[in-house]
């Protein structure tokens, strides 16, 4: 396969995985607008500071208002990670890829971008948002379905998939590190309101409300969610899961040579297989979560170096 | 209505079919043409999802638009199609018998047969090319013949396309749509089969593999200047049909004496790049050291013998509007026959009696750069104002070798599907031909462009052209 269109499906994935991260993320802060939670600005800067985009949006805007955070990140071409970025980017990768993609797999994204451009066109309301969200969550399993239906198990599924499980990788860590503090012993509110809605927050920005709730059967203490969400590897979403991915893929894609990304996920695989979440509270949750971030960018990098993406 | 001075592929003076379509309209006779119509919108939101679209330059907030597609087929009589595919395996012949000779020992010129300054003094002519003799003696190996009908038995030849046709994806999914939308028809009609195409396009071109491949199955690669090129859809369609890999420069480097892809596993060499780019960004070494784009080198690699490249470089000389005019001269000096399609006939302004008589009749003529292309910069007289045609003058005659001039042709006309029901539009006719060492392959049907706007003449995409399935009926 030539370098370039392994580059082109690795991003095509990473793009949509961002787009279907984005608006859960939207979806959170909705929940709990519409529950009456307490909503307040910081809520809208903590969900913006999630997305990686915080110091963009500043530019631009004094406040973090719902309808401002809101349609910056779904459809302003500004942010380069707003969901209708991601699906333009996506779909251009998979134009570039196409030879590559079951004609499925292409309708899929093709119908994604028609869709969402037209229903990104105008901004969205607090009345329509959560039309939209599901929108993009139904494309997005769309093109998940028929990845998995259509496509051979060969070179092209590994590197869609690393895709997909790099960019969800490097989103569960920045979640969870965003709200690290939360998760800390010593939070000051432990066992409030504040407290619950901001688990809650975690939990369903990466949509594990509900299994965790029935995994635990309503006993959510910080550790656990720590636990379920970096170490539990029938969590989809979850840190080790995903790197037990991300090893499995490129264990394939580089068969017969010893290429330094296989060994780098190797090693971080290690760090998340037969750990105690106790070890990893002892030695910090932040830098646990910081190095989590900066080993998921170097290993992207090792990616696209081993597999020649560029000339 | 149809308009008698044009003469309509489908419908006899009297309102019979003509005879190809008479099966065609005993079923549309029993359609209900508001049913029809949806299927028309049906066909354009298919198109759309698949996503057969060009790109168009200079328009952003219409980048990618489609080609309009009209349901009602073009239809072509099996013995009309057979007198064609003669004419067009004859022009073909001559087209690269021409290049060969042209780029070599140039007997045509010493002949007198083609003025010296016509080759001289284009800008297609690649000095680089002189003395090569490409894999196979094949210059021009896909060929896009455009073709236009006045009347029952008359054709004429409007241009050779010997450079990068395109459109031929279009003939693939306009069949495809077909298929998929009027079953029933293609059970009751004998329509020749198009879908081989590719398969012979990549049979085709592994026939042309370079001197000095010594392996089973040469590697093919389509050469894209990339997703913003208006004919991308096209570059990705074929290379995904044919199995070939599609590439652009930057994934190419000339390693070992080869051109070689950057895989995700090293370098691997390729022996035929059937390139989709022009040749004046296919090697910045060779043809233009202020690009950026190319593949340095790969010029060196060819003449070494170590790579095949379709289109040869510099076959855009022979289909260029200045030489069209000697075609049949040039058709009869390298077969030996008279011509078997017409050419349309042509003043070339470069002279002054013919620029006179092209200033004289300016409104009955049709005026066309000689290096233009897709419709641009040309003058339809008949259709021009007063204020156009005063322009235009001016143009001519500040250069008038830059153009050339041809009586305005009676386009035939066959009908597309509007609101109002049937009506009769101009057309012409694009086949689309195949050249090995040892054989011309013509696919039986091609590419049917259609003006859509009443009594237009110009067809092509860029100015509001539409497109038509092209049937062929069998024996």
């Amino acid at each position: 396969m030539l370098g370039r269109t392994a580059g082109g499906l690795f991003w095509m994935f990473r793009y949509l995985e961002r787009s279907e991260n984005t608006a859960r993320l939207l979806e959170t802060g909705l929940r709990i607008a519409l529950t009456g939670g307490q909503v307040n600005e910081s809520e809208w800067e903590s969900i913006a500071t999630t997305a990686g985009v915080r110091s963009a949006y500043l530019e631009k805007f004094d406040t973090f208002d719902q309808a401002n955070v809101t349609n910056y990140l779904l459809r302003d071409l500004d942010n380069p990670s707003s969901v209708l970025s991601c699906i333009e980017a996506a779909r251009s990768n998979a134009r570039m890829v196409r030879t590559a993609l079951s004609s499925e797999v292409w309708e899929a994204v093709n119908e994604a971008w028609m869709t969402l451009k037209e229903e990104l066109k105008r901004p969205v309301s607090v009345k329509n948002l959560a039309q939209v969200i599901r929108s993009i969550r139904q494309h997005s399993s769309l093109v998940r379905g028929a990845l998995h239906g259509t496509m051979l198990r060969n070179d092209i599924f590994d590197f869609c998939r690393l895709g997909t499980f790099t960019e969800r990788a490097d989103n569960t860590a920045r979640i969870l590190d965003v709200k690290y503090y939360v998760l800390l012993p010593s939070a000051a509110y432990v066992g409030s309101s504040m407290d619950n809605m901001q688990w809650e927050t975690i939990l369903r920005s990466v949509s594990a409300f509900r299994s965790f709730r029935w995994l635990n059967e309503g006993d959510a203490t910080p550790k656990s969610i720590a636990d379920f969400l970096i170490l539990d590897k029938r969590m989809p979403r979850s840190l080790a899961f995903c790197y037990a991915k991300i090893v499995g893929n490129l264990s394939f894609l580089g068969e017969g040579d010893t290429l330094p990304c296989v060994t780098l996920a190797e090693q971080i695989n290690a760090r998340l297989t037969g750990r105690n979440i106790d070890e990893i509270f002892d030695e910090g949750l932040h830098e646990f979560l910081k190095c989590a971030i900066g080993d998921t960018g170097r290993l992207a990098a090792q990616i696209q170096e081993d597999f020649r993406f560029y000339g | 209505m149809t308009d008698r001075r044009f003469f309509d592929e489908m419908t006899l003076e009297g309102g019979d079919p003509r005879h190809p379509y008479s099966g065609y309209a005993d079923w549309f006779s029993g359609e209900d043409p508001k049913a029809l119509l949806k299927k028309s919108a049906e066909a354009e939101a298919f198109f759309r999802r698949i996503g057969i679209t060009f790109n168009v330059y200079g328009q952003k907030d219409a980048q990618e638009r489609l080609i309009p597609f009209d349901i009602v087929p073009r239809i072509i009589a099996a013995n009309e199609w057979r007198q064609l595919e003669k004419g067009i395996e004859q022009r073909v012949r001559a087209l690269n018998a021409f290049l060969a000779d042209i780029y070599n020992k140039q007997e045509i010129l010493k002949a007198g047969r083609l003025p010296e300054h016509i080759i001289a003094q284009n800008e297609a002519f690649l000095p680089q090319m002189i003395g090569m003799m490409p894999p196979g003696g094949v210059y021009t190996h896909i060929v896009g013949t455009d073709l236009v009908r006045t009347g029952e038995n008359e054709f004429y030849v409007l241009e050779d396309n010997a450079r990068t046709p395109s459109g031929v994806s279009y003939m693939l999914e306009n069949r495809e749509t077909m298929l998929h939308m009027f079953p029933e028809l293609f059970t009751q009609m004998k329509v020749r089969p198009v879908s081989s195409y590719p398969a012979e396009l990549r049979r085709s071109l592994s026939e042309c593999a370079p001197p000095n491949f010594d392996g089973v199955k040469p590697r093919v690669a389509v050469l894209t200047p990339g997703i913003h090129n208006s004919a991308y859809f096209e570059h990705s369609f074929l290379a995904d049909q044919m199995g070939a890999e599609l590439v652009e420069a930057g994934d190419l480097k000339v390693v070992d004496g080869k051109v070689q892809m950057r895989t995700t596993k090293g370098y691997k060499p390729i022996d035929v790049v059937y390139r989709r780019v022009d040749d004046a960004y296919l090697d910045p070494l060779t043809f233009n050291p202020e690009s950026m784009l190319g593949v340095p080198g790969i010029m060196d690699v060819y003449r070494a013998g170590n790579i095949t490249i379709a289109n040869a470089p510099g076959t855009g000389i022979a289909d260029d509007k200045a030489l069209y005019s000697y075609m049949p001269d040039i058709v009869e000096f390298y077969t030996g026959e008279k011509a078997i399609l017409q050419n349309v006939p042509t003043w070339r302004c470069s002279e002054a009696e013919s620029l006179s008589y092209v200033l004289d009749h300016l409104s009955e003529l049709v005026v066309k750069e000689v290096h233009g292309s897709g419709g641009y910069g040309m003058l339809v007289g008949p259709a021009a104002s007063k204020k156009e045609l005063a322009t235009f003058r001016e143009k001519l005659m500040a250069k008038p070798a830059n153009y050339v001039a041809q009586p305005t042709l009676a386009l035939s006309t066959v009908p597309i599907m509007t609101k109002k029901g049937l009506a009769p539009r101009h057309v012409d006719l694009r086949p689309f031909v195949l050249v090995s060492p040892n054989r011309v392959h013509i696919t039986a049907g091609g590419l049917t462009r259609v003006a859509l706007k009443e009594g237009s003449l110009v067809v092509n995409s860029s100015q509001g052209g539409g497109t038509k399935d092209t049937w062929v009926l069998g024996d």
